[in-house]
């Protein structure tokens, strides 16, 4: 499926400066291997050592997050959009 | 040495320090960041006798606050009762039980105003002459308030079902106010790509470093106000989980300057069960956190991703504490008890975090001779909608003592007419 997958600002040193990346894909796994082959340089920041996408990453599959929608194994549809988004965190593990 | 070199933005994964900018995540790794100050700077110009001459709000910790040397503090904010509580206390056995008081926190009625507080300290620090936050509605409500007072420009987003007493307290303050077709994360989601594409000052988005170091000040005055020692339990309610850390953060800080004998404190956490995905996520014994819908009267925590989990938990987990979650009767009951046994009206989430006190206190993690510190982060008046239903209206009577009389004929019953 040809889908869309948008990068935050933050991200676009490692996709050449652009904002939206195309692809094809079927699920949003696909998509993210698929961003990652393209953007060697991202393939740390979406996921851990362990493979496990990044604890402080959410990704949302049009409007909803994929954790909603069984994970990274949700399919995709032709036209969907593919969100990365850094997660905002401010606590506090101590001084 | 000048205040603002002694703290600076760093990495909790990566430890790469940033100096102070409008920024969340590590630009090299994407992890949080907070800040972290140079704590043998800070032991050489703050002192724990300088405060008697400071008035008792939260400014008077400033020294351990991410402030400008030239700051002056717009309003006076915090500095809210602890309440040593007698009748709740011998009601659920407990001999050191107090509540914090944030539910007549200034100026908006929630500790929510602290965060408030240095946040727009940091965003007149980055030039910012609009500000603005995602919030369930607390939130909105003190950064309006005070970006009016300091003349700045006010843009909040909130989900559109808020509470309409959340709404009317954000938009009499002349702020703009952008209802979402969504809940709370969409909003935040949201937030995060208008931080990205705006130049705005969004408090708990691009300043959330600088806002969350005003939580802190809620821990401090507990310190302060239980003669300097620490408790050995606080239960915090849990939205997006950074207020826990924070409280956990201040009093480390005490340690650290000597202000307060070190002894271990066990952080309980109080979530709504129809938004739990902190309390469950300890309780299960998870590795991470599962996101949830939220589905709670308790709206202003209902954050189904809370972006501090993971902190919150593993705080949680190493302090030996607990966290725990109640529904919304019990919610409902919660916010009668206070009322009734201490003169507390607090909102939704004041009965969560009383109503989850209950709990602990029943699963024996919570013993009677500890000294028991419960947080009440927010006012009662402000969600009026999720009790009215408990307080129906009665009968009118005529402005005579005949009338009086029989409505306590009826009313009362037989015993009340006897007695008079």
């Amino acid at each position: 499926m040809p889908v869309t997958i948008e990068i935050p600002t933050a991200f676009r040193r490692f996709t050449d400066g652009a904002p939206r990346v195309d692809c094809t894909a079927s699920t949003v796994a696909e998509a993210l291997d698929t961003l990652t082959k393209r953007f060697p340089g991202l393939a740390r920041h979406v996921r851990d050592d362990s493979g496990q996408i990044r604890q402080f990453l959410n990704i949302y599959l049009n409007e909803e997050d994929i954790r909603f929608l069984g994970g990274e194994s949700c399919a995709l549809r032709e036209g969907d959009r593919v969100l990365l988004v850094p997660s905002i965190a401010g606590g506090s593990e101590g001084c | 040495m000048s205040q603002d070199s002694l703290y600076q933005l760093r990495c909790r994964e990566c430890g790469k320090t940033w100096g102070n900018l409008p920024r969340s995540f590590c630009e090299d790794c994407f992890s949080p960041l907070e800040v972290a100050y140079d704590y043998d700077a800070v032991k050489k110009i703050a002192r724990r006798e300088n405060l008697s001459r400071r008035a008792f709000n939260m400014w008077r910790y400033s020294e351990l606050l991410p402030l400008t040397e030239d700051f002056a503090a717009p309003t006076a904010i915090g500095g809210t009762p602890l309440v040593r509580s007698q009748k709740l206390a011998r009601q659920w056995g407990l001999k050191n039980l107090h509540l914090k008081n944030d539910a007549v926190c200034f100026p908006s009625l929630s500790f929510k105003d602290r965060v408030v507080g240095t946040a727009l300290a940091a965003a007149r620090r980055f030039g910012f002459a609009t500000v603005g936050c995602s919030s369930t509605g607390n939130l909105a409500n003190a950064v309006a308030a005070q970006a009016a007072q300091q003349g700045l420009d006010a843009c909040v987003f909130i989900p559109a079902d808020l509470e309409p007493a959340k709404v009317l307290n954000t938009a009499v303050y002349g702020a703009r106010l952008v209802r979402i077709n969504g809940n709370y994360d969409h909003v935040n989601r949201l937030c995060a790509q208008i931080a990205d594409r705006f130049r705005w000052g969004l408090v708990n988005v691009n300043l959330r470093p600088y806002y969350s170091e005003g939580s802190k000040t809620h821990g401090y005055e507990i310190a302060e106000q239980l003669g300097w020692k620490l408790p050995d339990n606080v239960v915090v309610p849990m939205a997006g989980g950074s207020l826990i850390t924070k409280i956990a953060k201040a009093f480390k800080e005490l340690v650290t300057l000597g202000w307060v004998e070190d002894k271990p404190v066990k952080f309980f956490g109080a979530q709504a069960t129809g938004c739990s995905p902190i309390s469950d996520g300890v309780k299960r014994g998870l590795a991470r956190f599962e996101p949830q819908k939220p589905n709670t009267i308790a709206r202003s925590l209902a954050i189904g991703n809370p972006a501090d989990g993971p902190f919150a938990m593993k705080l949680i987990r190493e302090s030996a504490g607990w966290a725990e979650d109640v529904g919304d009767p019990e919610i409902v009951d919660s916010i009668k008890l206070l009322a009734e046994t201490e003169g507390i009206f607090t909102e939704t989430a004041g009965g969560v975090t009383a109503g989850v006190t209950k709990k602990l206190i029943v699963e024996n993690r919570i013993k009677p001779d500890e000294t028991t510190v419960v947080c009440i982060t927010g006012n009662g008046l402000k969600t009026t909608d999720a009790i009215a239903a408990e307080f129906p209206a009665t009968e009118a009577i005529a402005p005579r003592l005949e009338a009086f009389e029989a409505y306590l004929d009826t009313q009362m019953g037989a015993a009340a007419a006897a007695k008079a």
